[in-house]
């Protein structure tokens, strides 16, 4: 009996040590942004391609080259409403006080700087294919913006989704930083950079499983609307017929080819994009249209 | 006594399931009416899209039609397109979130804001085709801020 009580206490305690292992909130290597120096213009066209302002800003806002993000807009799924916080440069209620490794810890590994886990509804399950190059000019950008003091609502997430550090476990299963498809020019590689990393498309239009992950094996195929209203469309191809001019064509203006206009969520992604190079918006388009 | 009562409420029940119906289809009918006045939008900017795009040559005197149709169709006084009961929670043939008619200077203002823009290029389409480019992303602004904020996603 004792020696199986000892068995069963050595077992629950490596059984705690591996749970506790998997769920820790790993951080980036401490020399990770050594020797990057932070441009801000560079930072600039980085925020439009990443969509920060479209969520971050607050519900309703007009779309601004200095957008105010202030934060409120509300993001329903399956797992509970997530509020977007406000990550303007107020030291107090925004992001004001964070280091650029601050930043990078948040996007690339999805934890704060307390050390704790965020919820994948921040699309850091994209964004960590991003360059720390990018991050660091991000940051330089971040900082011109105005500063908001409205402070961040918490999330309307119910048990067992309010325990953070099951979100470990979550990205022990998910989180990888592995290109989705493959890009055998240098437009496709732009092309894929935007869509996978940065501009997080897969966030919305693909389907995700019951833990909420992206089903990499139907990327851009489309997927039921979080709202629980309407779908989001397949983007590939198969379903998609638009030609390469009209594609690109909506990214600069929101106007598909039998000029209806882009509305909903899609409306801001549109005012991301109309803000890249015209050569960056062609990219987009060669990536979808290589998908198979 | 009796009978009266019943052919009241008889008469009463009818005139209920016809004022039900009649509303249902004048709700209708406004939401078909607005979303032609939509299909009229993009029938003109078919023919300045088109030539901003590239996909036909550019031509002064229909780039100027095309404009003046679009102007014209944003000055139609909207009241009676967008009924109290015609939002997509009350009736599924339409996509207009009931947030419409909650935030009425906003949707007023959104509406001025496509109708400046159609002024703008009623002016710009018929200069040269750099300026009906310049002009033609504001119409698009127009219509997608609306969209964003008020329009369902697709099924």
């Amino acid at each position: 009996m004792k020696r199986f009580l000892m068995s069963f206490c050595a077992l629950a305690f490596f059984g705690g040590a591996v749970f506790l292992w998997i769920t820790r909130a790993d951080t980036l290597q401490a020399d990770t942004l050594e020797g990057l120096t932070a441009d801000a213009t560079l930072g600039e066209a980085v925020f439009h391609a990443s969509g920060c302002a479209s969520c971050h800003t607050a519900p309703g806002a007009e779309a601004s080259d200095t957008p105010l993000l202030a934060g409120g807009q509300k993001f329903p799924s399956d797992f509970g409403t997530f509020v977007a916080p406000n990550i303007s440069p107020d030291p107090k209620h925004g992001i004001g006080g964070w280091t650029a490794t601050d930043l990078a810890n948040a996007m690339l590994r999805g934890v704060s700087p307390e050390g704790q886990h965020y919820y994948p509804a921040f699309p850091y399950a994209s964004y960590i294919r991003m360059q720390p190059q990018d991050v660091v000019n991000l940051h330089a950008f971040l900082a011109t913006l105005p500063a908001s003091v409205t402070p961040s609502q918490p999330h309307e997430v119910g048990f067992p989704f309010n325990i953070r550090r099951s979100v470990g476990g979550w990205k022990w299963l998910y989180l990888n930083d592995n290109w989705i498809m493959p890009a055998s020019t240098e437009q496709l590689e732009r092309g894929r950079y935007i869509v996978e990393a940065m501009g997080h498309c897969g966030e919305c239009h693909t389907p995700r499983n019951v833990l909420g992950a992206m089903d990499q094996s139907a990327w851009l195929t489309g997927a039921p609307d979080p709202s629980g209203k309407g779908t989001i469309p397949n983007i590939t191809p198969a379903e998609l017929s638009w030609s390469d001019a009209d594609l690109t064509y909506y990214f600069e203006t929101g106007f598909t080819p039998d000029f209806d206009s882009a509305g909903g969520h899609m409306a801001h992604v549109v005012e991301n994009l109309a803000r890249l190079t015209p050569e960056d918006r062609e990219a987009v388009t060669a990536y979808l249209k290589a998908l198979p | 006594m009796k009978r009266t009562f019943a052919l009241t409420t008889l008469t009463a029940v009818l005139t209920l399931v016809g004022a039900t119906a009649f509303a249902d289809d004048h709700i209708d009918s406004a939401i078909k009416a607005r979303q032609a006045q939509m299909q009229l939008y993009a029938f003109s900017l078919g023919t300045l899209g088109a030539m901003a795009k590239g996909d036909v040559d550019y031509d002064a005197a229909a780039a100027s039609a095309a404009a003046d149709n679009l102007a014209a169709v944003t000055m139609l006084h909207p009241g009676a397109f967008w009924p109290q009961g015609s939002d997509s929670a009350s009736n599924d043939k339409t996509r207009a979130k009931a947030d419409m008619w909650s935030n009425f200077p906003d949707v007023q203002a959104k509406g001025m804001a496509l109708g400046e823009a159609a002024v703008a290029m009623k002016a710009a389409a018929g200069t040269d085709l750099a300026a009906l480019r310049g002009a033609i992303g504001a119409v698009g602004g127009a219509c997608g801020a609306c969209h964003k904020a008020y329009r369902e996603p697709a099924n």
